[in-house]
């Protein structure tokens, strides 16, 4: 079976340092893939090259058959890539609901729309999104008042809008206390599941890695070092040795590592 | 070969008066994040006190040099004065709010001069022992002229050397950088920004004091340097004060030998510069990427909704009120009536582009201009009807913005604002210039209503019509989906572009829209006049916009309807009362944001959204 | 310089000084004018005659420097005229606008005359441009127009209008007053520096042309075009310094002028060289260079200091008693300006446009400079000025050498006027 997003020989070099450096990797159907590695390991530069956001030197990056690379991400996210962010970007002027309307109205290339009242299309649609992420009865809330663990939440649903295949999700549980981490990757994991959605997620905690990833792989210093089951990759002694200098396995904290 | 190299160096010593005082501006900027507009009101006020310190407290005959370092100390004091007594006060503003605040200081500082020194220029003393030429290369060069050479880098080195050998400097570099983390170090905010006032405002005044010997103390000095230094920054690149010097030296040798070649070239060459400047390097030339007008705010922006019932009622009661105006009121009162509409169209235009679609503009004169040359061009060359020439004038703004646009998108904050103020005096110095076509500054004659139209009541019930609907289509569209496509990419370009919009060309098409807009305003406006003159597209129209929507309130929707409403009304009839308008509406406009640092709509519009609040919970 | 200044609003000055006065219309001088109207007149006007009520408008916020005196001129001979019975047996009434420099709110100001104020005519301005609105406004809405200070040629000539005339002698009647002068030097090789608008480039122009005329055998070598206001003082002077030209026409004004002045000075522009300056010789331009001013520049101005004539010595008496201050040229002009006023009013014989218009076509009066007709052809005035060269007496520039330049000598004829003045 064809990967839902296969990705060879990417290269990314900022100046003098080259942040990834030859990553191949791919993200089979309804598989919800772990990115990890520690600080600076490139992970977020491989995400940024996968959605658009950077281009890179060398590599190609495959969803389906369509080749991604020097696509902006507006494009990415028409073929069926939906993003969240490390540090959430939501329209902070608009209520949750018209939030998930803005994607909606979006992906129905409706934005040109001088005349009908964006408030009123969709509605449907956006509700029956935010009931699902759970954010129902604070739909017609500002942005700007949203506790962090609900705005991870409304990026979800956004990311949601456009029917995706895969998922980029970078940190989706970063900055949220243990319980709502636990929660919210339960969450994600039952949508992608139920939707048949791929997932390519970075994670400092490896308690969520660990609980939810289908396949992990492992990045250091831009390169790939490791990549397999989560077992398999606990007991990789070179992962080891990333994450605590050869003392043990990249152990399910709770805290990042 | 001589001639290379005196050009060259006259160059050199033009350079030195604009880096002076565009580097003081930068760095206020690059800390502040304020856009200074008082700025040349100290290089004013250097040169004055200057004069007077020199000729009148020390004397001539010896007091020369303390007479110009004791003025720029003056202004650095009441640079100081300034912002702890006022600016401190709004820094939590919505953006841009300060510039309201040093515009006030600007019209407040122009009658002080008048009322001080008089209105006729001054004549200062030569400096004394530099008061002849030096014989250089066969040609007279002034001695004064070596000097001005020599200041602008010991300027720079005195400045490079305080900024980084200095604690106080390294701090300042490090609010340049990133507010937040300056923050977090620990550093006192307030003495920062007060410090870093102090020595702008000292550098400007340093640079007024020393045009002593060189020209004439009047009182049109001010804005004759505020946005030639503005330039100079944005091209050097904004918080850099050798991005500044570069950019200084650059304009002044281009300017020193485009003389040569063309002499026109002055009317428009800084602006030419800037905006090619922008368009291949988007930063400036020492710039660093995406300098946000002001990065932090602290004020989260509430959603827009909607018109609350109270608000909808009220501007359904002031369109009635209009109506029946003219059963009541005489011709003079409605034709007022009437151009205080055209502002709030235009008003409006602008809040679209700067409020909803997040883009800052200096220079939506261009719209206003070209909307009024539309239909004055058709009536002059083609003896077009009214309602032709009307068309024609909503066709020609909504095509310069499309094209100005275009290349506006491409930037952001304080750069895209500044190339719509390139743009804009471009198309200035095209009407000016092109007698042919334009009439030059003598304007186009002759542009009045069609007859059915000509009577004061019909075009006043003309230009309600016209605003009224341009108002409710305004509205639609910001809560239509495009409105929202716009507000998306204001709010986020990261999350706009992740979710498939493509926010150049909603950008693009936006500021098009609100150009159009503006060009209905403008059309009126030439029929209203029966003329039209450059003054359309100048600066002063540009700074009217953007008093109106920031007095309003720049994220309400009735705000540019309030602001333009009070400002032309300050205008019109506050002023008749004194002789010293400009310190009157000065006072006015500084009182008004210590107020409503929200805008006057945003000050009422929260205070009545808690009231309704209130109302719904104890019911 | 009326025009001169205009260009400051809309030129560079543009952005620059128009930039921000964007006040409008006041009307601190109606009040003052009122009472004035009022005291002058005093007890003598029976209940009956009731004022006549005259529109004034000038740039009095943005230009104050050349307005005030201007304004004093014209309350002197409101005070004269209603002193001595006033026009048709009623006092005059001034009603008193300030345009801002803004050719728009000129037209607003104007429009709060005619409509609500009521006035009988309108009268003033100072920039070329505004003037010109003003103008049109005036032909469209059928009203009496006086412009006292504009400059440009297009007033009276190619937008010229029935219900405009004009006052000062326009720019080519300035140019060739110098032009006259200018033809006699040796000079060959010639220069011009001119601020970049309407006003330096006609003056310019005709200057050129009149000198055609007259010097066959002379050449331009150098031309520079600062924006007004923008002058920048050392490369403008080199370039004209490297032309090597034997002669300069000038026509920069204000601060452009002085740092013109300076840095010519300093660097030996003027060595040896003839100068030849409009309007340089106005109090209003030649006193704020105080001891720099320049030596042996040949300029029109007005040499109050030294005119004689019977009927300028009254009037100077009578300005410096009222005022304790000396008087510019633009008091003359605003005195000139409420003289032909009340002259047309009285030749009309009644508060009609239409008879004012034609009392207005040869109307002759009294000024201080000599007895001037507003000529039918264009509806120009034929005041003069005054034309010498310049000198340093006490540390201050004075005229010397100057004759009267009568304006009628300086005028086209009527078919040449027929050819620059289509027909409306």
């Amino acid at each position: 079976m064809t990967p839902v997003l296969s990705v060879e020989g990417l290269s990314k070099r900022f100046g003098g340092v080259t942040a990834v450096d030859d990553v191949s990797f791919s993200v089979n159907a309804g598989e919800l893939l772990a990115m990890i590695g520690p600080n600076g390991a490139g992970k977020s530069t491989c995400f940024n090259l996968v959605g658009g956001q950077l281009k890179p030197d060398r590599g190609r990056v495959r969803l389906f058959d369509h080749d991604l690379v020097g696509l902006p991400p507006r494009r990415i996210w028409r073929l069926g890539v939906g993003r969240t962010f490390q540090i959430t970007a939501v329209f902070q002027s608009m209520t949750v609901v018209e939030n998930v309307q803005m994607a909606l109205i979006s992906g129905r290339r409706r934005i040109g729309a001088l005349w009908p009242k964006a408030s009123h299309l969709y509605v449907d649609e956006a509700l029956e999104l935010l009931s699902r992420v759970g954010m129902l009865d604070q739909a017609d809330r500002a942005c700007s008042v949203l506790a962090y663990g609900d705005l991870k939440r409304l990026e979800l649903a956004v990311a949601l809008a456009n029917a995706p295949k895969l998922l980029l999700m970078d940190e989706p549980t970063a900055g949220m206390a243990p319980a709502e981490r636990i929660e919210l990757m339960r969450l994600t994991s039952s949508i992608v599941r139920e939707r048949g959605i791929s997932v390519l997620f970075t994670e400092h905690d490896m308690d969520v890695v660990f609980a939810h990833a289908s396949r992990i792989i492992v990045l250091n210093r831009g390169r790939l070092v490791a990549a397999g089951v989560p077992a398999a990759v606990r007991a990789d002694p070179s992962v080891q040795e990333i994450y605590l200098g050869s003392a043990g396995a990249p152990v399910p904290s709770g805290s990042p590592a | 070969m001589a001639f290379v190299v005196i050009q060259f160096l006259n160059g050199l010593a033009s350079a030195a008066d604009l880096f002076l005082v565009s580097a003081g501006l930068s760095i206020i900027f690059g800390v502040t994040r304020i856009v200074n507009f008082a700025h040349g009101s100290f290089y004013m006020l250097g040169a004055y006190l200057a004069f007077t310190l020199v000729e009148g407290v020390f004397g001539p005959a010896f007091g020369f040099w303390p007479g110009i370092v004791a003025a720029a100390i003056a202004v650095a004091v009441l640079g100081g004065l300034l912002e702890v007594t006022l600016l401190r006060r709004i820094y939590q503003a919505p953006e841009l709010f300060q510039l309201l605040a040093t515009f006030g200081v600007v019209l407040i500082v122009q009658d002080l001069v008048l009322l001080v020194w008089g209105p006729e220029d001054r004549i200062g003393p030569r400096a004394p022992g530099l008061e002849g030429a030096v014989s250089l290369l066969g040609h007279q060069f002034p001695r004064y002229d070596l000097f001005l050479i020599a200041l602008g880098p010991i300027v720079l080195g005195a400045l490079f050397l305080l900024f980084r050998r200095t604690r106080w400097g390294i701090l300042v570099r490090a609010a340049t950088q990133d507010r937040e983390m300056a923050a977090a170090l620990g550093v006192n905010e307030r003495w920062l920004f007060t410090s870093v006032f102090v020595l702008g405002a000292f550098l400007a005044g340093l640079g007024g004091a020393v045009q002593l010997p060189r020209e004439a103390v009047h009182h049109t000095m001010d804005l004759e340097i505020i946005v030639e230094a503005f330039v100079v920054v944005v091209i050097g690149g904004l918080g850099s004060v050798t991005g500044a010097f570069l950019a200084s030296i650059i304009l002044a040798e281009l300017n020193a030998f485009g003389i040569v070649i063309f002499p026109e070239v002055t009317l428009v060459l800084v602006f030419l510069v800037m905006a090619v400047v922008l368009v291949i390097r988007p930063t400036g030339l020492l710039g660093r990427p995406e300098f946000a007008i002001r990065a932090a705010s602290g004020v989260a922006e509430p959603p827009i909704t909607p018109q609350s019932e109270a608000a909808r009622n009220w501007v359904f009661a002031g369109v009635l009120g209009l109506a029946v105006l003219p059963v009541v009121a005489d011709a003079y009162v409605l034709s007022v009536a009437t151009e205080i509409m055209i502002f709030v169209l235009f008003a409006i235009s602008l809040q679209f582009l700067m409020g909803i679609s997040g883009m800052v503009s200096f220079g939506h004169a261009a719209s206003f201009g070209l909307g009024a040359y539309g239909a004055a061009l058709m009536i002059k060359h083609a003896g077009a009807p009214m309602e032709l020439a009307f068309l024609a004038g909503i066709g020609l703004a909504a095509l310069g913005a499309l094209v100005i646009g275009w290349f506006c998108v491409r930037l952001s904050g304080v750069y895209l604002a500044m190339l719509t103020l390139a743009f804009a005096q471009i198309a200035w110095s095209v009407a000016f210039q092109w007698y042919g076509v334009t009439g030059g500054d003598n304007g186009i004659l002759g542009v009045w209503p069609a007859a059915w139209a000509a009577s004061p009541i019909v075009f006043f019930y003309l230009t309600l019509a016209v605003t009224t609907l341009a108002l409710v289509i305004l509205r639609r569209i910001i809560f239509a989906p495009f409105g929202f496509g716009l507000r998306a990419c204001r709010d986020s370009v990261l999350r706009a572009e992740a979710i498939g919009i493509d926010r150049r060309q909603v950008q693009w098409f936006g500021f098009a829209v609100a150009g159009a807009f503006a060009g209905v305003a403008g059309t009126l406006y030439a029929f209203l006049k029966g003329s039209v003159f450059p003054d359309v597209l100048a600066v002063p129209v540009s700074v009217d916009g953007l008093v109106m929507v920031l007095l309003g309130g720049i994220q309400r929707l009735n705000g540019p309807i309030v602001g333009a409403l009070v400002y032309k009304l300050l205008q019109i009839v506050l002023a008749s009362y004194t002789d010293y308008w400009r310190l009157v509406i000065g006072v006015i406009i500084i009182g008004l944001v210590v107020a409503f640092p929200q805008g006057i709509v945003g000050f009422f519009g929260t205070r009545l959204d808690t009231l309704l609040m209130q109302r719904r919970n104890n019911s | 310089m009326s025009k001169a200044i205009n260009g400051r609003r809309t030129a560079s000055g543009t952005q620059q000084t128009g930039t921000l006065s964007m006040l409008t219309r006041r009307d601190f001088l109606t009040a003052g004018a009122a009472t004035l109207a009022m005291t002058a007149g005093g007890s003598r006007w029976s209940a009956a005659a009731e004022p006549i009520r005259i529109g004034e408008i000038n740039s009095y916020s943005g230009l104050p420097a050349f307005t005030l005196p201007y304004r004093n001129g014209w309350q002197l001979a409101v005070e004269e005229i209603n002193a001595a019975g006033g026009v048709l047996g009623r006092p005059l009434e001034v009603i008193s606008r300030d345009d801002g420099g803004k050719p728009g709110d000129a037209v607003t100001a104007a429009n709060e005359l005619l409509s609500r104020e009521k006035v009988a005519l309108l009268v003033g301005t100072f920039f070329s441009h505004v003037g010109l609105a003003v103008a049109d406004f005036a032909n469209q809405k059928k009203v009496l127009f006086v412009a006292a200070e504009p400059l440009s040629d297009a007033l009276t000539w190619e937008k010229g209008n029935r219900y405009t005339f004009r006052l000062r002698p326009n720019v080519s009647m300035q140019a060739g007053m110098l032009a006259e002068e200018a033809a006699k030097l040796k000079a060959k090789r010639w220069a011009s520096i001119a601020p970049n608008y309407e006003y330096g480039q006609s003056a310019v122009a005709a200057f050129k042309r009149l000198m055609a005329a007259r010097r066959p055998d002379i050449e331009w070598v150098a031309e520079q075009w600062p924006a007004l206001g923008k002058l920048d003082p050392g490369p403008t002077v080199q370039v004209l310094a490297e032309a090597k030209p034997e002669a300069i026409f000038n026509v920069t004004f204000a601060a452009d002028l002085t740092k013109f002045v300076r840095e010519g000075q300093t660097r030996g522009l003027f060595k040896d060289r003839e100068v030849v300056s409009l309007l340089t010789g106005e109090p209003e331009y030649l006193d704020p260079l105080a001891a720099e001013a320049p030596i042996g520049w040949i300029v029109t101005g007005y040499p109050w200091y030294e005119i004689d004539t019977p009927r300028h010595q009254a009037f100077l008496a009578a300005y410096q008693a009222r005022f304790s201050d000396y008087p510019r040229l633009g008091s003359v002009v605003g005195y000139a300006a409420m003289k032909s006023v009340a002259a047309i009013i009285t030749r009309a014989g009644k508060v009609d446009t239409e008879l004012m218009v034609e009392a207005a076509k040869g109307v002759t009066l009294e000024t201080p400079f000599d007895e001037i007709m507003y000529r039918s052809l264009d509806h120009q005035s034929t005041l003069g000025a005054y034309v010498g060269r310049t000198a340093l007496r006490d540390g201050k520039g004075v005229m010397v050498n100057w004759r009267y330049a009568d304006g009628a000598a300086y005028l086209p004829g009527a078919a040449e006027v027929a050819k620059l003045r289509p027909a409306r």
